[in-house]
């Protein structure tokens, strides 16, 4: 009796590991974050319009960070909102099951891509192809970043919607089908608004995800640190100037610190989108 | 007017389909098309030579295979243990809720986040440097929702009957956990398992200032060893070095043998997991 009870404490114990992993990402990230405050104060931090880390006097804004992070989020949201949507209502309304069967694994290998490898592709073939049809100076800028961005995010759309559409009840569809709807109707007029907070949920984990890739907007989205006034500029968003000059900075330096204080304001926007969709998913119960 | 707006939206979707079809066959057709040439025995089994512009990616294979079975030895253990106390023990739903809200945040935790969480503390604070170790760790927790989620859907999938019968043989809670529960949920939290090893296979971001380097003259001899990847192997041939011309090439090279890597394990799982379904 005593080791059944053992055993449950042990199995108690290792499951809050996740919980305390998350502590420690959130103690660390704003502890390193801190000695940055005392040097830059916080109001200049949020509300300043450059970043030139290096340069003397330094200046850390992160406006135009910022900026950058949310022209590509926003981008790939117009690119893999309609066709993630599309994409879900064709596989869970319209396929036949035994299409439906063989196109869903593709949607699924098409999310176990690596970003490395969207940013590799950006750089050696969408960009110099953005260049040429846009007639734009450089191919690695925004629009290009978006794209990308866009394509990777649809298949979280496209799964998460698809799953949440799949949950309505049969019966509500041949109601509709039987008071003379088409399938379309049936399909925009009933699933869609019965599977809402389903789809919700897809729309904010999306732009969430999109929000914190990397390696793509590292690669694509060119790293000039200005606010762009055309989606065809260069940026450089939030993870992709973390990742780029952490790699250069002395550590315990303002600058590393600072890169710990982007980390910060990436992690509460995050936690944001996070809770966001917790409290859709709660809302339905 | 009905009929024009029933064609319209099926065929909208339809081409959103065909839209997700084709990105993945462009992006799979482009690279291979230009790194398959590349591929040899000796690209596969070399060292890089000349400054990363000749040779092969050997170093880079073996770190990564390191790199991603570390994380999963590491998260496997911890991920079960979680699902089933999740499932199978917990009786309190807000102390559920409460785990579960710490999966879900974890699961949306940027990578880039996890990198500097690695580097704050496996590298610095305990002092495990820029090592297998400490990237294996960091990718440990960053896969760690996905073995949670897998186990937990395998454990609940189980059929209750089974664990009755147990129970009323006399088995305890833990005896049937063990001897009936988990060896049913077996095949389901491998697919996990895998799952979790593509997943940390192609990361970057989290190892960037953790595990990986660009060059290594010998494959790493202990834990506490740096390493070179695949994944950061592509990034660092794209964006450093001073010949392109000689590092593109390469690149392709690299991306094919990830994305063979990372495809062949995720369709390895897929199957895996529509087989286990139909079989239910």
């Amino acid at each position: 009796m005593k080791r059944e009870s053992i055993i449950e404490i042990l199995l108690f114990t290792v499951s809050l590991f996740s919980l305390v992993s998350l502590m420690g990402i959130v103690l660390s990230i704003f502890g390193e974050a801190i000695p940055f405050f005392r040097e830059v104060p916080f109001l200049d931090f949020i509300t300043g319009k450059c970043w030139y880390p290096t340069s003397e006097p330094p200046c850390f804004g992160l406006l135009p960070l910022l900026a950058g992070s949310i022209v590509v989020t926003i981008g790939a949201m117009l690119v893999s909102l309609p066709i993630g949507l599309g994409t879900a209502l064709y596989l869970s309304e319209f396929a036949k099951p035994g299409v439906r069967e063989i196109l869903k694994p593709f949607v699924e290998l098409l999310a176990g891509i690596p970003s490395v490898i969207y940013g590799f592709f950006g750089m050696v073939i969408l960009a110099p192809l953005v260049q040429k049809i846009f007639r734009v100076p450089v191919g690695l800028n925004a629009f290009t970043a978006s794209l990308l961005l866009g394509v990777m995010t649809l298949p979280t759309i496209a799964s998460i919607a698809e799953d949440a559409l799949n949950s309505v009840p049969v019966t509500l569809r041949e109601a509709s089908l039987a008071l003379g709807a088409t399938k379309w109707e049936t399909a925009t007029r009933i699933v869609l608004p019965a599977a809402k907070s389903g789809i919700l949920t897809s729309i904010v984990l999306g732009a969430g995800r999109a929000a914190g890739e990397t390696m793509t907007v590292l690669m694509v989205a060119g790293g000039a640190a200005v606010i762009p006034r055309s989606i065809f500029q260069p940026v450089r968003p939030i993870t992709a100037t973390i990742a780029a000059e952490m790699g250069e900075v002395a550590m315990g330096s303002v600058h590393y610190h600072a890169l710990f204080a982007l980390a910060a304001v990436l992690f509460l926007s995050t936690l944001c989108f996070n809770i966001l969709a917790e409290r859709i998913k709660g809302r339905e119960g | 007017m009905r009929k024009a707006v029933e064609i319209g939206g099926i065929a909208f979707c339809l081409i959103s389909v065909l839209f997700a079809l084709l990105s993945l066959f462009l992006i799979l057709f482009f690279i291979f098309i230009n790194g398959i040439k590349v591929i040899s025995p000796s690209f596969l089994f070399d060292f890089p030579r000349k400054a990363m512009t000749e040779g092969g990616i050997f170093p880079a294979i073996v770190g990564t295979f390191l790199l991603s079975l570390g994380a999963v030895f590491f998260s496997l253990p911890l991920g079960v243990m979680t699902a089933v106390y999740l499932t199978e023990y917990a009786t309190s739903r807000r102390i559920v809720k409460l785990i579960k809200i710490g999966i879900n945040n974890l699961a949306g935790t940027p990578s880039v986040v996890f990198g500097l969480f690695g580097l704050a503390v496996f590298v610095k604070l305990l002092g495990f440097g820029v090592s297998v170790l400490s990237g294996s760790l960091t990718l440990g927790i960053l896969i760690l929702p996905v073995i949670i989620r897998a186990s937990e859907e395998a454990i609940k999938s189980v059929p209750r009957e089974l664990r009755e019968a147990s129970l009323a043989l006399g088995a305890t809670r833990w005896q049937t956990v063990k001897n009936v529960v988990l060896p049913s949920a077996l095949p389901g939290i491998l697919t996990g398992a895998i799952l979790g090893v593509g997943r940390a296979a192609g990361e970057t971001a989290p190892i960037l200032f953790t595990a990986a380097t660009f060059y290594t003259a010998h494959l790493p001899r202990s834990l506490f060893d740096e390493v070179m990847a695949l994944p950061y192997h592509i990034y660092a041939l794209m964006t450093e070095g001073t010949f392109p011309e000689k590092q593109v090439p390469i690149a392709f090279g690299t991306a094919v043998v990830l994305l063979l890597l990372v495809l062949g394990i995720n369709s390895f799982a897929i199957w895996l997991r529509y087989r286990r379904r139909r079989a239910w």
